[in-house]
Parts: structure tokens; C-alpha cells; sequence
């Protein structure tokens, strides 16, 4: 390579000839995973049963998409994570507001807010289903425990980043309470709770299907458990990649939902 | 908001939270049976210590998330040095590894159960691929990141590409790859004690399990109590370390 074209930025070059091959490379990738499953489950080289082929998962994957049972625990689980949403995200928001706009105590919540959105929600299980028993309760109650600290962390930061010239201007204007809310903060709190509501749906999912698979009777999370104990370890696997798209479909739908709060700012 | 204040008045609202706590659970308004008291749970500690199983426990959930966040670096910095280095692959997989990194992982455990087995393999690799996702994304981002400049300065002196690596993108690099790891750690301790709660096995989840399954109330507050404590601290550790590799 000359000194020159080592020395020229090279940028512009790689980004050309990139878009080209970005979805070659990428159908090649699928494709060649797909082979390789297939081939490891045909096979059993490396994990014997634990492995089915790729084939035989799509097959039991389009069994459950047809069958009234798969219906029923998809209706349980979304009833329990919609349950859990809600119960997280309004006190979510309620908390998110008194923390960023009383910041002595905003500040001194700080450290045990972060230590206990940091914790695994589920170890929060046992005591749940001490509180509340271990039927769908207790995975709306852990969908909620698991909703609530994003929301409370994006809502107090969106709260504490509002310029104050704004709320002197509603001052200014004489705004009673209402109309600040409603034309002062909400308008600028709208993007961080959508954002906060985006990442605690995200964890919310999470939290009622572990729950269902630690004890369950109904539910997504108990029917991978349940083939699980089975051995039918194809439905399994078609089970959990169910789950992976139902909750990718859910991000998106919230994705959507964060650019339009976006868009209206 | 900085100093002692806030600080102070956190501390104060916990003992209340505590002195209200216990009063409720000792006079019978909270059953005992549901909720241990502070002081029943400072007990428990000190027993779950004395009996060796809190410190076992903490060891053996240190341990493998020690383990696979090694083995996530190992493979990952090498991965995100590569896409790196292979631009088209690196912007063909940029996006698939930010969905990744978004996606609820810890939903394939059962899988790799099947896998694996109740070993620390599951649990493990469990960490390790929380892991792997953060440090290739972060690696690759903080690498592609890193001034044009101080590449051409690398080029002018000839530097062979292993040079080009150790003296100029991974020193400029490392603020970034570093945010890598912090995530990729955190995410990992917490998956794992997840997973070693829901699969009856190994460290700090195991304990929760455990101690629940012998309705040993206050054991059971302790051992949650202690995951709080580990992944709060972690959380904290490696903020410290982060401002501390900021470049002044």
C-alpha cells in the first residue's frame, strides 16, 4: 500500500463498497446458521437429543401457532405482563415525579433506586408469593416490581432536565396547576416516560415469564417448563423463539410509540 | 445534587424504614411467616456466615461471573477488533448486535438447560453471552470511534498492525471498551444469579431458593438482602473504576 493511500482517510471508500455487500453478508450468515443447525440436530455430533434440527423446531413452532391450548397460555401471559405494566408504570411515573422535583430526595433515593433496578427482579419471587400467593398474581406483582425502576429513573431524570426558564414562563403566566401540567410538563415529559415505559415493558416481559417458570399453572413461561419436563424439547425450543418475537414485536410497537413522542417535541 | 445531605437523609429514612418494620412484625400486624424482621434478618446473616453457606455462595456466584466475563473479553475483544477491522461484516452485524443486546436473553436459559444441564456450564454461559454482546458491540463502536488522526499519525511511523493495536486503538479506544465490560459484567453477575435462582443451583440464587424451599423466612431475607447488596456494589465498583479510566 503507497504512503498516500495509507495516509488518505479512508471512510468514504469503505462506506461505498459497504452498503453493497451489508446483505449479502447477512442472508449468508442466516442461511449458513440454519445449515449448521440443521446439520448438528440431523446429526447429534455435539449435543445429541438436546439439540433438535432446525426443521423439526419450525414444525413444532407452526403445531403450537394452530393449536386453542397455545392461545389460552398466550392470553394468561399477556393478561399478567398488561397487569404488571400498569402496576409499575403509575407508580412508576407518581415516584418519578416527586423524585425529580423534590431533588434532595431524588438524591438521597438515588443509590438504593440503582442498587434495586440492578438487582435481578426475579430472586424478589419468593417473597411475592409469600405476600400474594403463587397463582397469576404474583407474576403481575413481578412485572410491576420489574416495570417500575425504569420508569421511576426516566421519569425523575426527564423531570430534573427541564429547563427552568419553562416553568418560569408558566409562573409568569399566572398557569394554574392543571395548565402547568398539562402545557409546561407533560409536553416535556412525554419522551422519557415513553422511553422509561419502552425499557420497564422490556422487563416486565421478562419478569412474568421467569415467574411462570420458576411455578406456574397457566402461561407461556409454563408451557416451556412443562415441555421442558417433557422432554419435548422441539416444542421447547419453538416455544422460546415465540417468545423472542412476541417480545421483539412488543419493543418495536413501543419503538414507535418513543419516535412519535419524539416527532412532537 | 452533591455532599452529605442527601446521603444522611437516605441512611435516616432506611432506620425508619427498619424501626417501622420490625415494630409491625414483632407486635403481629405483619406475620412473621411473611416477612422477616430487621433484626431476624441481621441474625440470619450472621448465621448463614457462621454455617459457611453465605460466603460459599457469594464465592461460587464471584467466581463464575468472573469466569465468563474473562472468557466473553477473550472472545469478544478479538470479535469486536475483527468487525472492526472487516468494516462490511462489522456495519452488516452492527444492527443484529443492538438488537441483541436489547433482546431478553436470560428467555433462553431453559435451552441452554437442555444444553448444559443444572451445571455451572449453564450458569456460566448464561453470563458469558450477556457478556459477549456488550463487549463486541462496545469494543467495535469504541474502536470505529477512535480519531482518523492518531491512525494516520500510526500510518506516518510505519507501525506494523499488532503496534497499531496495543499503542494507539486499544489505549484510545479503552474509555469505550471499557463501558463495554462494565455492562457486560453487571449484566452478567445478574443473570446468573437469576438463573442460579431459577435453576436450584450453584451461588447467591441458589441460596434464595433454597433457604425459601426450607421456609427459612429470615435466611431468605438475608440471602436477597445479599444480592441487593452484590449487585449495588458491583454497580457502584465499576462506576468508580469507569471515572477513574476517564481520560483527564
Amino acid at each position: 500500500m503507497s504512503r498516500a493511500a495509507a495516509i488518505a482517510p479512508r471512510a468514504p471508500a469503505v462506506k461505498g463498497t459497504a452498503v453493497h455487500g451489508t446483505g449479502a453478508i447477512r442472508l449468508a450468515t442466516l442461511v449458513g446458521f440454519a445449515i449448521l443447525w440443521e446439520i448438528l440436530g440431523q446429526t447429534g455430533l455435539v449435543f445429541g437429543e438436546a439439540l433438535p434440527p432446525m426443521s423439526a423446531v419450525a414444525l413444532a413452532a407452526a403445531r403450537e401457532i394452530a393449536s386453542a391450548a397455545f392461545y389460552t397460555h398466550l392470553g394468561v401471559t399477556a393478561g399478567e405482563v398488561a397487569g404488571g405494566f400498569v402496576f409499575g408504570v403509575l407508580p412508576g411515573v407518581a415516584v418519578g415525579l416527586l423524585f425529580g422535583a423534590r431533588r434532595v430526595l431524588g438524591a438521597a433515593a438515588d443509590p438504593y433506586i440503582a442498587a434495586l433496578a440492578t438487582t435481578p427482579k426475579i430472586v424478589f419471587l419468593p417473597i411475592v408469593m409469600l405476600l400474594v400467593g403463587i397463582g397469576p398474581g404474583s407474576k403481575v406483582a413481578l412485572g410491576a416490581v420489574s416495570a417500575f425502576f425504569p420508569v421511576v429513573i426516566a421519569t425523575a431524570a426527564g423531570m430534573r432536565a427541564i429547563p427552568p426558564v419553562f416553568v418560569r414562563v408558566g409562573r409568569a403566566f399566572n398557569l394554574a396547576p392543571a395548565q402547568m401540567v398539562r402545557m409546561v410538563y407533560l409536553p416535556a415529559l412525554a419522551l422519557p416516560i415513553v422511553t422509561g415505559m419502552r425499557l420497564g415493558l422490556g422487563v416486565c416481559i421478562i419478569g412474568v415469564l421467569l415467574g411462570e417458570l420458576k411455578l406456574a399453572k397457566a402461561g407461556l413461561g409454563f408451557l416451556a417448563g412443562d415441555y421442558y419436563n417433557q422432554y419435548s424439547f422441539p416444542a421447547l425450543y419453538a416455544i422460546v423463539a415465540i417468545v423472542f418475537v412476541l417480545a421483539a414485536l412488543a419493543n418495536a410497537a413501543m419503538s414507535r410509540l418513543v419516535r412519535r413522542a419524539e416527532a412532537h417535541r | 445534587m452533591r455532599g452529605a445531605k442527601p446521603i444522611l437523609l437516605g441512611l435516616a429514612a432506611l432506620a425508619v424504614f427498619a424501626a417501622v418494620l420490625e415494630v409491625l412484625v414483632r407486635s403481629g400486624q405483619v406475620p412473621k411467616l411473611v416477612v422477616a424482621s430487621p433484626s431476624d434478618t441481621a441474625a440470619a446473616i450472621g448465621r448463614l456466615i457462621a454455617e459457611g453457606n453465605l460466603l460459599s455462595a457469594l464465592g461460587a456466584t464471584l467466581l463464575t461471573a468472573s469466569a465468563s466475563v474473562a472468557a466473553a473479553v477473550i472472545v469478544g475483544l478479538p470479535a469486536g477488533y475483527w468487525l472492526h477491522k472487516h468494516p462490511r461484516y462489522g456495519l452488516a452485524y452492527r444492527n443484529w448486535l443492538g438488537a441483541l443486546f436489547a433482546a431478553p436473553l436470560v428467555l433462553i436459559y431453559p435451552v441452554v438447560l437442555v444444553l448444559f444441564g443444572r451445571t455451572y456450564a449453564s450458569t456460566g454461559f448464561m453470563g458469558f453471552l450477556v457478556g459477549l454482546v456488550a463487549v463486541v458491540l462496545y469494543t467495535r463502536e469504541g474502536l470505529a470511534a477512535v480519531s482518523p488522526t492518531l491512525v494516520r499519525v500510526g500510518r506516518a511511523f510505519n507501525l506494523t498492525p499488532a503496534q497499531e493495536f496495543w499503542k494507539i486503538l486499544l489505549p484510545a479506544g479503552a474509555p469505550m471498551i471499557f463501558t463495554g465490560i462494565r455492562l457486560g459484567t453487571i449484566y452478567a453477575l445478574v443473570n446468573i444469579i437469576g438463573v442460579e435462582f431459577l435453576i436450584n443451583f450453584g451461588g447467591l440464587g441458589f441460596l434464595v431458593s433454597d433457604t425459601y424451599d426450607r421456609f427459612d423466612i429470615p435466611g431468605m431475607y438475608a440471602a436477597i438482602l445479599c444480592v441487593i447488596l452484590v449487585s449495588g456494589g458491583m454497580l457502584w465498583l465499576l462506576g468508580r473504576v469507569q471515572i477513574w479510566l476517564r481520560p483527564a
